[in-house]
């Protein structure tokens, strides 16, 4: 437990007061893998209908709080969290909490483009299998596609393998298959990293779509993209201080006040290219 | 060697240079050495298959196709027919296979799947690939002197309650079908594991991250999504396990009673291509000889069938599945 005794000061800039209702309000006070601290202090309500950017140099725990959000950390037997993760209000680590359950209502889309081996059309139903659903499964799977900007691209191959796509199309249709179940949170860790600038405009454009009817959640290592799509940005940094080296949020704002008028030096030299 | 033509252009401090002689040399080696290997596969089973031709030749031109829709086997009268033996050969080999297989495939799926820590799970796996190091003779014995005495009243049991399934119609009186499938499924349980093993632990992380993402139990994310992954891996698995039930012997040849019959109980005695060459060689005459001849191409046609058709449905699942070409 090195790390707990020297915390450095956070400050008020961290403290970001949501406008719009919030859907996860997480509260992240202390994240350990093991006896390693990885993140602390670091409070991001997630807002209604809106885009929050998480940014921060690597290393800094934005994935790791991402990750925090629909339980996928639990994978990783020495993950701890301290803190509280409210999803309306609910406590998802609460002690009756089956992670299962909330990955069901709280969706993820990956780094990298992870389609199942099976068709087009069971990838998008998988969800729909998964929950039993008993409506028309082929127009829920339909409506998925569409608002994944991809029925045009496979309305004609459903039966061909997930896995015969191109790398961006793979990755909507994986944004198909988290939004075909209608979850309320969309998590995105990095979703564009592996893909081609064409393909990630598109899976931008798509975001912007999304948050018509979904909250969304984004990590991303690319600046300029948490200043085209993100309403909120979440800036985190790395405190090497002691030795280790523990994320916590240094600003949250509004995007456009953290890219134009960071309250910290710290936002403001990452913002400029600083470092990365 | 080709001509140089950046030596001069180049930085004159550069290191690079040009693949020496030897490297080509060694490389083309390499390659005829290669292509010799595999040419010489080729060439050894084409030279089998003629040998054991032209030795069956005899049988061929004799009894032709009716050999292989013959039921009776007899030496003194010179009466060749091998269908009960290749209805006790796919008969066994299919029993083992859903046995085997299913317990194979479970093995590797407790063995991949983080029911056991690293360790145990090496050391498990260890003990699951030393049975395919138990000579099949050892089986045979095991078979003989501990399996059928425990199958008896299992069997008998069976027989006299019900009768009335065709499965248990005979009651087990020594060697029979049901002891020799069951050390078949052992003997092809190291294969199905260790091949299935490979196959599931090839299935990237962000696989499982994916399923559990969707909000899958531990055993929704194995069935519904790192089986069908790893479907590929699993049915070369399967083929490998059967092809090896298939042209299993020494066992067999002391476990299933060779008797020529056909029966659909799993408690009568029965035989397989294999053990009906290892059985009859030793006591043959001459045209008997040249009938077993008939009989080993008959087996390896099966066995190549098998191979084959095993080959199309894993290919048929790749391209479905994982969108391979």
């Amino acid at each position: 437990m090195s790390a707990t005794a020297e915390v450095m000061p956070t400050t008020d800039a961290a403290y970001y007061e949501a406008d719009s209702p919030v859907v996860i309000d997480c509260d992240v006070q202390k994240v350990f893998y093991g006896d390693f601290l990885a993140v602390r202090d670091s409070r991001v309500p997630i807002e209604k209908g809106k885009i929050t950017g998480f940014i921060g140099p690597s290393g800094c725990g934005k994935s790791t709080v991402l990750r925090s959000l629909n339980r996928m950390n639990d994978l990783i037997p020495s993950f701890h969290l301290q803190g509280a993760i409210k999803y309306h209000g609910l406590d998802i680590y609460g002690k009756n909490v089956d992670p299962v359950m909330v990955r069901r209502y709280i969706g993820m889309v990956f780094q990298q483009p992870n389609p199942f081996s099976m068709s087009i059309f069971d990838n998008v139903a998988f969800g729909l299998r998964l929950n039993r659903f008993k409506g028309d499964v082929e127009e829920k799977v339909q409506k998925a596609l569409e608002a994944a900007a991809l029925w045009k691209e496979v309305k004609d191959k459903l039966k061909n393998s997930g896995l015969s796509l191109s790398g961006g199309q793979q990755q909507r249709l994986c944004i198909a298959r988290a939004v075909a179940t209608e979850p309320d949170v969309l998590l995105m860790d990095e979703p564009c990293s592996a893909l081609d600038p064409i393909a990630t405009r598109q899976v931008e454009e798509l975001m912007l779509e999304l948050k018509k009817h979904y909250t969304v959640a984004l990590v991303t290592h690319n600046m300029q993209q948490a200043m085209r799509v993100a309403d909120t940005t979440a800036f985190f940094g790395v405190d090497i201080s002691k030795g280790g080296r523990t994320g916590y949020l240094v600003e949250m704002g509004e995007t456009r006040q953290i890219f134009e008028q960071p309250k910290e030096e710290l936002t403001q030299q990452y913002v400029a290219g600083e470092f990365s | 060697m080709s001509a140089n033509p950046f030596k001069d252009k180049a930085s004159p401090h550069s290191a690079s240079a040009p693949p020496s002689a030897a490297d080509y040399w060694a490389d083309s080696l390499f390659r005829k050495l290669a292509m010799t290997c595999a040419g010489l596969i080729i060439a050894l089973l084409a030279y089998i298959l003629l040998e054991i031709g032209s030795q069956a030749m005899p049988a061929i031109s004799e009894y032709g196709i009716g050999f292989v829709g013959g039921t009776t086997w007899d030496g003194s009268r010179d009466e060749f027919g091998v269908l009960p033996e290749i209805w006790g050969t796919l008969y066994s080999s299919i029993l083992a296979l859903i046995i085997g297989g299913i317990m194979g495939v479970t093995i590797a799926i407790f063995l991949t799947q983080e029911f056991l820590s690293q360790k145990v799970a090496t050391v498990f796996r260890l003990i699951v690939e030393l049975l395919a190091a138990i000579p099949s003779v050892v089986y045979g014995l095991w078979g003989i002197y501990v399996l059928i005495p425990m199958l008896r009243p299992v069997a008998g049991w069976l027989h006299t309650h019900f009768d009335f399934i065709p499965l248990f119609s005979t009651d087990l009186s020594g060697p029979g079908l049901a002891p020799a499938a069951l050390v078949l499924a052992i003997m092809i349980l190291p294969t199905v594991a260790a091949i299935s093993v490979d196959a599931l632990k090839r299935i990237p992380y962000k696989v499982k991250e994916a399923a559990y993402g969707m909000g899958t139990t531990r055993w929704e994310a194995i069935l519904k999504v790192m089986l069908p992954t790893a479907s590929s891996g699993i049915l070369a698995a399967l083929v490998l396990g059967f092809g090896r039930a298939l042209g299993e012997t020494m066992a067999l040849a002391m476990l299933i009673g060779n008797s020529n019959q056909i029966n659909l109980s799993l408690f009568a005695p029965a035989n397989t291509l294999a053990s009906l060459l290892a059985s009859s060689f030793p006591e043959a005459g001459d045209l008997e000889i040249r009938a077993l001849m008939y009989a080993a191409i008959v087996l390896l046609l099966l066995t190549f069938v098998v191979n084959v058709m095993g080959l199309a449905i894993q290919q048929y699942t790749m391209r479905k599945f994982e969108g391979k070409k």
